[in-house]
């Protein structure tokens, strides 16, 4: 790359509040890979909540405050590929009707990347230079996989991790049962299915589980605690910026 | 149409404790859906023929008017009839008028998602009439008064022993020490008195899976060849169609059952797949004498140019059904809708209205899997959101869904406050949750904590840190 990308970093409202680390880590990833990392401070909520419950204009309101907040870099990258999905497949529709933003939605909409996919599609990163000496499986969440395609990028990274053995999941492709507020509207099936992706990721043998979106995350490890599993869960990011001496996702300290 | 009492809200505890409903769909992923994937895979140009398909479809309902006037000719040329119903009511009466006409006593009845739309059976035997189902699924629900629970496996739900009893149960005319452990024996019994039936049938219903313009035909997929003899035995043939299931062209109709066969149940085609034009000729061996085409709108039109117009493709294949993780988990019944699933999910509002609806789909976590497997291509995530703009508008979304966001997007539009928040809130519970890293309770967070940890924040904000840190001090 020519010059250094400047990257506007989107920690996401979960990775903000909940596990800063993640935030981290993908600002030392895209570092290492040579960007200019920044984090706007009005950085709030992508609108996710807002949208998929039906308020469709306070998730106008947040998709104009995020462009608002972000329009100058190069670049906006987000650990997360429900918030990537979010701002990439859906702003420009969300907006098209407003004079002021719908050119903006696109242009942002088509610089927007989910962490792990712009570290393989854009940087063409091709091996992180971490070291893991577990077993792990990765879960592939909803959005990053059907709204934004992403299924080898992960794979490809993680396999050049030293000491690192990476496991499928028989059902990959299933969704864990977080589902954004879905997991609290109806928790009955949402533990049904975390139930399901939990007693697949023990299946494997693995001893850790990866995913790129803390709310899967949360949800997964959330499920494994309760049951007493020693499986670990972390967010992808972590372990390819050897992010991992600290307890894992709802371990104790 | 409710099909049962109940929300899916109430309904899911029953199903989730029901080991033989559990067993079941823990198969759809060895069944169903292991099986589409490999005739997916086999036909190299699957993909395009998904797209292909879609356009014929837009293209028909574009211009659905005129292709339902070359139909009705067709159809009237080659000495059918047909009959227009606006409603569900209309649909019973024009079908109860037919088989008064005709005399009838005893109805053959191929599976028809439409008779179960318009609650048919339950109209015709309140008018003394008896209705058969001859599609073996269809019939082990009816003997146990039950709706399906899918939309091509009615009887998804059901193991072996539980079709035995409801078959001891109902026979009342055989012995009642005969072995029924095998599948085998199941089926012989049906066959034998299904057999009876169809002989005696004085009208023969079915639906169809398409309505071809260009000849007047439809088209029937089956797997059991019910439908055949439900069509040629009895003297009345009725076909229940409902508008959209037009196609232009016998080569578009093929178009169409290469990709519903593979999509339901991941066959290259069903064991029979039929084409009808008319009733009997001269010369010909069989065929019933008189031929009706019931054609249902039932809100269909109302749907047209609307954000829900794209449902109008569905060919009822089953995929999304089949690949839902909340079908998956509760079943059909506990939809309380005859369809289900995210075709149900759009669908059952649209014809039904939201006001008693609305919490189907709302019931989805979006994973998007119905639209990947889709084989027209319908953005069912799309359409239930665009139903939860609807409700939300109309305030049918619940009160406490709607203070939740409310107070989530007043805060999230003030970054200074939200600011505040996060930063006294987070180390306040980090330091709550202590050591543990985890809450296993917390007010507030029941609908998480009660089966699952919740968690516990690392202490300061990501934000907050950041900033110490670019100002050169530690994280
Ligand atoms: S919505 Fe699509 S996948 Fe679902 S039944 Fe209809 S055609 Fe099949």
């Amino acid at each position: 790359m020519a010059k250094e990308p400047r990257v506007g970093l989107f920690a996401t409202c979960l990775v903000d509040a909940m596990r800063p680390q993640i935030g981290f880590a993908a600002a030392k990833l895209l570092e290492d890979a040579g960007c200019i990392v920044e984090v706007p401070p009005s950085q709030t909520c992508c609108g996710q909540p807002a949208y998929n419950n039906g308020d469709r204009e306070t998730a106008r309101a947040l998709a104009r405050q995020v462009i608002d907040a972000f329009k100058e870099y190069d670049y906006v990258v987000v650990p997360s590929g429900s918030c990537a999905g979010m701002i990439h497949a859906h702003y420009p529709a969300l907006l098209a009707d407003d004079p002021n933003y719908a050119a903006l939605a696109l242009s942002l909409a088509s610089r927007t990347y989910e962490l792990v996919s712009f570290l393989v599609r854009v940087l063409k990163l091709e091996r992180a230079t971490a070291s893991y000496g577990e077993a792990v499986a990765y879960h592939d969440s909803c959005s990053g996989l059907r709204e934004l395609g992403i299924k080898d990028e992960p794979r490809q990274l993680l396999a050049g991790v030293d000491g690192l053995e990476l496991r499928e999941l028989a059902g990959a492709e299933e969704c864990c049962g977080f589902g954004g507020t879905f997991c609290v509207k109806y928790p009955d099936i949402s533990t049904k299915m975390v139930n399901d992706k939990v007693a697949d990721i023990e299946a494997t043998g693995a001893t850790t589980i990866l995913a790129g979106d803390l709310g899967c995350l949360m949800n997964i490890a959330g499920r494994l605690k309760r049951k007493g599993s020693g499986v670990k869960a972390r967010h992808v990011a972590e372990v390819l910026a050897g992010f991992v001496g600290g307890p894992a996702i709802g371990e104790e300290r | 149409m409710r099909s049962r009492p109940g929300s899916i809200k109430s309904n899911t505890g029953a199903a989730l404790a029901d080991p033989v409903l559990q067993e079941a769909l823990a198969k759809l992923k060895t069944g169903f859906q292991a099986k589409r994937k490999i005739a997916a895979a086999n036909l190299p140009e699957f993909d395009a023929l998904r797209d292909q398909a879609r356009d014929m479809k837009r293209a028909v309902l574009d211009d659905l008017d005129s292709y339902l006037e070359i139909f009705e000719s067709k159809v009237i040329e080659q000495g059918g009839q047909v009959h227009w119903a606006e409603t569900a009511q209309d649909a019973r009466d024009i079908v109860l008028a037919i088989c008064k006409k005709a005399n009838a006593k005893l109805i053959a009845k191929g599976k028809s998602m439409i008779s179960e739309e318009i609650m048919l059976n339950h109209w015709l035997e309140e008018h003394g009439l008896e209705v058969v189902e001859t599609d073996l699924g269809e019939y082990i629900i009816q003997l146990r008064k039950e709706p399906p629970s899918h939309i091509i496996a009615p009887a998804i739900h059901l193991n072996r022993k539980q079709v035995a009893s409801a078959f001891k149960e109902r026979h009342k005319e055989l012995d009642g020490d005969r072995p029924l452990d095998e599948p085998r024996a199941l089926l012989d019994e049906a066959r034998a008195i299904l057999r009876q039936k169809f002989l005696a049938a004085d009208v023969g219903i079915t639906g169809a899976n398409f309505l071809v313009a260009e000849t007047g035909s439809f088209v029937l997929v089956t797997n059991e060849g019910n439908g055949d003899l439900t069509q040629t035995l009895p003297r009345v043939h009725i076909v229940l169609a409902s508008i959209e299931k037009l196609v232009p062209t016998l080569e578009a109709a093929s178009l169409a059952v290469r990709l519903l066969a593979r999509s339901a149940t991941g066959q290259e085609m069903t064991s029979y797949t039929t084409v009808t034009t008319g009733p009997k000729r001269a010369g010909d061996l069989d065929g019933p004498d008189e031929f009706h085409i019931v054609l249902l709108d039932n809100g269909r039109t109302a749907m047209m140019g609307g954000p829900f117009e794209d449902m109008l493709r569905c060919i009822r294949c089953a995929a999304c059904i089949n690949h839902c993780p909340v079908y998956g988990a509760i079943g059909g019944h506990a939809y309380a809708s005859f369809y289900c699933g995210p075709m149900g999910a759009v669908l059952t509002p649209a014809l039904a209205g939201l006001e008693d609806w609305a919490e189907m789909p709302d019931a989805s976590t979006f994973c998007g899997r119905c639209e990947q497997v889709c084989p027209m291509r319908i953005p069912l995530p799309r359409m239930m959101r665009a139903w939860r703009e609807r409700a939300f508008e109309r305030a049918i979304t619940p009160a406490a869904t709607r203070f939740g966001l409310g107070v989530w997007g007043f805060v999230a539009r003030r970054p200074w406050l939200y600011r505040t928040l996060v930063n006294l809130g987070m180390p306040l519970l980090a330091m709550l949750a202590g050591k543990r890293g985890r809450f296993a309770q917390l007010p507030l967070a029941s609908g998480w904590t009660k089966s699952r940890d919740l968690p516990a924040p690392e202490g300061k904000t990501f934000l907050a840190q950041w900033e110490a840190y670019k100002k050169g001090g530690q994280r």
